[in-house]
């Protein structure tokens, strides 16, 4: 038992480049607080990890089902002020514990994907994208109309803290963030012998109408996506509203949708892996280019600019394609600099 | 009242109708979200400022300045950037979305993020069945008619509105004909440039001139051409209107009117988007249709 499994972590996260990193990554993640507990990168690393699960659910729902999603913030926004008002409770009902309101906040962005979706199943391509930039900006006028429940510009302050210290803020948020992001990548590998969605999800993305024609329900396959997608962003949403300790119009606005489009089309859009080296490349570049303000946004964009030009897919993508190499026979991955495939010895040239 | 309704709408609608026919034309011919579109007519209103009001040329020649300077650019920018990456959709949607956020930089750099206004062309006003009409909302209404009369007689009759026409409905086959296809690609962005320049010089003395105003309109462009059907020109046209109207309405009837505008205008985007959706004048490609 034990020995095969050892056997299957080598073969399947050992023996493949991008796994491999992957997963030093995550234990380093574990193990920065051991090297620096100043509070500032800390928090910086807080935020990276919200972010990587908005930017991943991001993915989850337009990289796989092709449709570009402008209005990722309505998510956010819908759960950070759904836990915000749970848990300030005062006007409204009684106090939300921190670990009720942040789920309950999650499934009312579920909801909100659902709704989200309604149209969705009559609409294609851009007019979808189009729609979707819609909603939070409907639901933003609807904030600033109505000052008295929601705060207007201020938003809703005064929320519980996630603990009592940075540390265990950190662990919290890397362990949130590993966990969803795994769900994620599992619930869209096509290799998965577990789950059936991963292969679904490529086909629909590859030829929705050969994928309706082999008997897919491609409109349900679409409304998952937008259920998994929304209550992940959902979480991404509550945690942040809980971290700042306010939930304000910000959650919702045009500039947040776009961040999860440009941090996971600069990682390299559907791969799930793409916008988690997206976020933790461009969030903490842009909290490092602070120290010269008034050159920060141009600096930034200069950088997305001429990094897509030279890598169209990404920047995760293309180092992926760099290093592995797919067996024509058996459509193993392996190393780089295998001559031979590693499982049917196939020549990878 | 009313009459304040009217003259709004128009003039706001032919603004629209500018930025949204642009818009429109490049997603029709290459297929792709422009999204620095809006970018280009916040360069424009700045050419006019400085122009005009720094360097003091006359109204004809900072107009005229401005258009080329801008169009250019605009030239530039899919030579440059767009050209080489047009294969992937989402890659041009964020390089254009990164450039708009440069040109926004760059005149915040240089022109720094103060509130700037530009001289107006012409003073006074008018009075029509006693109501009051600046002639500089009267120049916009007549420059945005010409232009727009200039684009129709261009797409109908010439032979490179024919040969753009052609390559929106099926690129491969324009190719095939003899089309040269990534030359039609650059007419039309520097057409579409164009027409932001000029809605962007237009209003330019209208407004409080700041290198986020791109922001504005952006949203707006996005809803017309949705609503009115994506690479329809008489929709765009039609689709700036109508929203325009329904913002204008909102603004005067609603005590948070200036709030809910635009939550209102895209409210109507949406439901009729889910009764047509293909929206007012779509076409329905064969291939595309589920």
């Amino acid at each position: 038992m034990l020995s095969r499994f050892f056997r299957d972590f080598q073969g399947d996260v050992i023996a493949i480049p991008g796994r491999l990193i992957a997963l030093v990554f995550f234990v380093l993640l574990f193990l920065i607080p051991a090297f620096t507990q100043q509070p500032y990168i800390l928090r910086t690393l807080i935020f990276a990890n919200m972010f990587v699960i908005f930017a991943v659910s991001w993915d989850f729902i337009s990289g796989y089902t092709g449709q570009i999603n402008f209005g990722h913030a309505l998510f956010f926004g819908v759960a950070a002020y759904t836990s915000a008002m749970l848990n300030r409770g005062a006007p409204l009902g009684p106090h939300w514990p921190i670990w009720a309101s942040i789920p309950v906040g999650a499934l009312a962005a579920t909801a909100a994907g659902v709704l989200m979706c309604l149209p969705a199943l009559r609409l294609r391509g851009p007019y979808l994208a189009l729609v979707t930039l819609a909603f939070p900006l409907i639901l933003l006028g609807v904030i600033f109309a109505n000052t008295q429940f929601t705060g207007g510009e201020l938003g809703i302050s005064g929320l519980d803290r996630i603990s009592d210290s940075k540390m265990a803020d950190y662990y919290i948020s890397v362990l949130i963030m590993i966990v969803s992001v795994f769900i994620m990548w599992k619930l869209t590998d096509a290799k998965s012998g577990l789950v059936r969605t991963g292969i679904i999800l490529h086909a629909i993305r590859e030829d929705e109408i050969a994928a309706r024609a082999s008997g897919i329900n491609t409109i349900r396959y679409k409304l998952f996506a937008f259920i998994v997608g929304g209550f992940f962003a959902g979480i991404a949403g509550g945690l942040y509203a809980h971290f700042m300790r306010i939930a304000g119009p910000s959650t919702l606005e045009l500039t947040l949708s776009f961040q999860a489009i440009i941090w996971t089309v600069f990682g390299g859009i559907v791969s799930i892996y793409g916008p988690v080296v997206g976020v933790y490349i461009l969030y903490p570049l842009m909290e490092f280019l602070r120290v010269v303000p008034e050159y920060r946004m141009l600096i930034f964009a200069g950088i997305v600019v001429v990094i897509l030009l030279f890598m169209p897919e990404g920047i995760a993508v293309w180092i992926r394609d760099k290093m592995e190499r797919e067996c024509p026979r058996c459509k193993l991955t392996n190393v780089w600099w295998r001559r031979t495939c590693r499982a049917c010895s196939a020549s990878l040239y | 009242m009313i009459e304040g309704i009217v003259v709004n709408t128009l003039v706001k609608g032919g603004v629209y109708a500018l930025l949204a026919l642009g818009f429109s034309l490049i997603f029709g011919v290459a297929r792709v979200l422009q999204l620095s579109h809006t970018a280009f007519y916040m360069l424009a209103a700045y050419g006019i400022f400085y122009f005009a009001e720094q360097l003091g040329l006359a109204p004809v020649w900072s107009i005229t300045a401005s258009i080329i300077i801008t169009t250019g650019i605009g030239l530039l920018t899919y030579k440059l950037f767009i050209d080489r990456v047009r294969e992937h959709h989402a890659t041009v949607m964020l390089i254009t979305l990164a450039l708009a956020i440069v040109f926004q930089e760059i005149m915040l750099i240089v022109f720094t993020g103060q509130y700037r206004s530009a001289p107006a062309f012409v003073t006074g006003y008018w009075s029509i069945l006693g109501v009051k009409v600046s002639y500089q909302n009267l120049l916009i209404l007549g420059g945005v008619l010409i232009v727009l009369g200039i684009i129709w007689v261009l797409l109908s009759k010439t032979r490179l509105g024919i040969a753009i026409r052609a390559t929106a409905q099926d690129t491969e086959i324009a190719n095939l004909m003899g089309i040269n296809v990534s030359t039609i690609l650059l007419a039309v962005m520097g057409i579409a440039t164009a027409l932001a320049a000029v809605a962007g010089v237009l209003v330019a003395p209208t407004l409080v001139l700041e290198p986020h105003m791109l922001w504005s309109p952006f949203v707006m462009v996005m809803a017309i051409i949705t609503l009115g059907g994506l690479g329809s020109v008489k929709g765009s046209v039609v689709g700036a209107f109508i929203l325009a109207f329904v913002e204008v309405l909102v603004v005067y009837l609603l005590p948070t009117g200036a709030f809910l505008k635009l939550a209102v205008a895209l409210l109507v985007m949406v439901v009729v988007l889910i009764f047509r959706p293909e929206g007012l004048f779509g076409v329905v490609f064969e291939e595309e249709r589920l």
